[in-house]
């Protein structure tokens, strides 16, 4: 069970307005990197935010570049997981990659600053604010054995190849 | 039931009937990383703990902040270096070019599978390519393994017909149907593009609409390989690498789009999103700072041509800096070979070396803010060209070149 506080962003945060290009020289500088995470969406969110925490958007979370600093620093920054309407492909296993869930359902009737409680088996986010449930998309198989490792390169130190549910 | 292009390729690369919805793991023909994930990449194979599956089929590029502005992308440099050196995967140093425009001149051919830490990976669609961008860490472990899993797409069938008119070119079409599906209309799927205004492209055209796939959210865009993929091949000394590929005429399709291009008009990306589009003329007067032409793009030989050929004897307007990127070195050279570069030199343009230079903000003509570029490239996000007080307009090489010479957006029909 997952709980903490919601962080509303709008449609189409752009990987450029999570970590962008101008702060280039800071990825192989992670830490650093992180302070400035959401910066061009919300410059007060990185010193708000506390472990636990999700973040809430809408349509094309994600969208743009492939780097996989956006999903990582979003993590490092202690959010528990990222609750959107949809999301971009790349985005989406990336987040998957690093151990970050991906919870995809309609998010109008979560509010900045709602607390929610989400229950990555049973497939449902809580808002203890407002009384709302929702339930979210199945994460496929293979995503969610990945998330279970933690993500992909323990996934891969574990079995050594990728494990196709049978069909 | 026939196959789309996306089936066809996963089928023959995962050994097993691959059909939309299905999730398969496919041999991976390339797998390459840029300057900006490749570093992370690196990190996540070195903690993955496997050996480097092939080094000829693993490719690092140093272009997008290439030359380096700043000592902590240098270390960035020196690593990935390191790295080449002591796998032997294949290194692309500074100047060579845009790791996209490498591997259609180097390295993609049809029937690929192609995955590279940069999202306009897709590119490559344009050769017959199944080609996707990654994160570091799943190209990390395609390095390793030689493989990927994928969910096989379903198809948007984008059917072009028509002629194309005066002034108007790819670029163009694929603004418009971002404009039209807007910029997740076709996430997670697969834009196949047939019809005789597709056959009629050259590849450098169609290079630029693959390139965009990716803008609409899609997967992969691909085109069949025909005639002009194998005479592109030929042209790069690889043309035995051509095989032939279409579609199935019976294949399956989510949708299809009928797009008559003899009724397109010059488009332009207003900001700060690809698919808030507009007709250039209707945003006549729209004062401009910069134009860039360049990236992977719009940054080919073709689209230099065409820059030169409007520029010649010309001057940019003097409120309009102009920033030209050749996409690599081959482009570069064949440009001054055949005399665009001075052309362009002449009419003021400042010229950058190969690489991504200005489109993604590190370097090369970073914006002040409140100032306005217009870019051949196929971002215009905010803070896309380093600073989140600027604007980004995207066009075609064409409207760039009319726009550096009006110094406000102008349709290149007033000026052709
Ligand atoms: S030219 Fe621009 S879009 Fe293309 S790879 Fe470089 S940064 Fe990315």
């Amino acid at each position: 069970m997952l709980k903490g506080q919601a962080f509303k962003f709008g449609d189409s945060i752009s990987t450029d307005l999570i970590v962008p290009g101008r702060l280039l020289h800071l990825r192989s500088n992670l830490p650093e990197l992180a302070k400035h995470v959401l910066e061009d969406a919300d410059p007060t969110f990185a010193g708000r935010v506390h472990k636990g925490d999700f973040v809430v958007g809408g349509k094309n979370f994600g969208l743009g570049s492939s780097r996989e600093h956006a999903p990582l620093v979003i993590k490092m920054a202690g959010v528990s997981a990222i609750i959107a309407k949809s999301v971009a492909r790349i985005f989406f296993r990336n987040a998957i990659n690093v151990g970050l869930p991906v919870l995809i359902c309609d998010t109008d009737g979560i509010n900045d600053g709602d607390e929610l409680e989400v229950d990555l088996e049973e497939g449902n986010i809580r808002d203890l604010t407002s009384g709302l449930e929702v339930g979210f998309a199945p994460i496929p198989e293979i995503m969610l054995r990945i998330l279970d490792e933690g993500g992909l390169v323990p996934y891969i130190r574990k079995y050594g190849d990728f494990v196709l549910p049978k069909s | 039931m026939g196959q789309t292009l996306a089936e066809k390729i996963l089928t023959a690369r995962a050994d097993t009937e691959a059909r939309a919805g299905h999730i398969v793991v496919a041999r991976v023909d390339l797998a390459f990383v840029q300057d900006t994930t490749g570093p992370l990449t690196v990190r996540q194979f070195s903690e993955a703990g496997l050996p480097l599956h092939n080094p000829e089929k693993t490719a690092m590029f140093i272009d997008h902040s290439a030359p380096s502005p700043a000592k902590e992308l240098s270390n960035d440099h020196v690593f990935m270096r390191k790295f080449a050196a002591e796998t032997g995967a294949k290194l692309s140093d500074i100047g060579e070019g845009v790791c996209h425009q490498l591997v259609a001149e180097s390295w993609a051919k049809p029937g690929d599978v192609i995955v590279g830490a940069d999202s306009h990976t897709v590119t490559a669609g344009a050769l017959g390519a199944f080609a996707t961008g990654m994160g570091s860490t799943d190209v990390a472990v395609a390095m390793a393994l030689g493989k990927t899993w994928l969910r096989v797409p379903e198809t948007m069938r984008i059917r072009a017909n028509g002629k194309w008119p005066k002034g108007v070119y790819s670029k163009d079409l694929i603004l418009y149907l971002i404009g039209m599906i807007g910029a997740d209309g076709a996430t997670y799927k697969s834009l196949e593009f047939t019809g005789e205004a597709v056959t009629a492209m050259s590849m450098s055209q169609r290079l630029t609409i693959a390139n965009m796939a990716v803008e609409a959210g899609a997967k992969v865009g691909l085109f069949p390989s025909d005639a002009v993929t194998q005479s592109y091949l030929r042209e790069h000394g690889r043309g035995e690498l051509f095989v032939p590929l279409a579609p199935d005429a019976d294949a399956d399709y989510e949708s299809t789009t009928d797009i008559d291009v003899s009724r397109l008009e010059p488009t332009v990306s207003k900001p700060h999103t690809v698919d808030n589009t507009a007709l250039a003329k209707d945003l006549k007067g729209v004062k401009i700072e910069q134009v860039f032409i360049g990236t992977c793009t719009n940054g080919r030989l073709e689209d230099l041509a065409l820059v030169a050929g409007m520029m010649k004897g010309k001057k940019h307007h003097p409120r309009t800096r102009l920033v030209v990127a050749p996409a690599s070195q081959k482009i570069l050279l064949a440009a001054i070979e055949k005399g665009y570069i001075t052309t362009l030199v002449e009419a003021g343009a400042t010229v950058v070396p190969p690489g991504c230079a200005a489109c993604l903000g590190v370097h090369q003509g970073v914006l002040g803010n409140g100032e306005s570029c217009l870019s051949t490239a196929n971002r215009n996000f905010k803070g896309r060209m380093g600073n989140p007080e600027s604007f980004v307009y995207l066009a075609s090489p064409a409207t760039a070149a009319a726009t550096a010479l009006r110094g406000e957006i102008t349709d290149p029909r007033e000026v052709l």
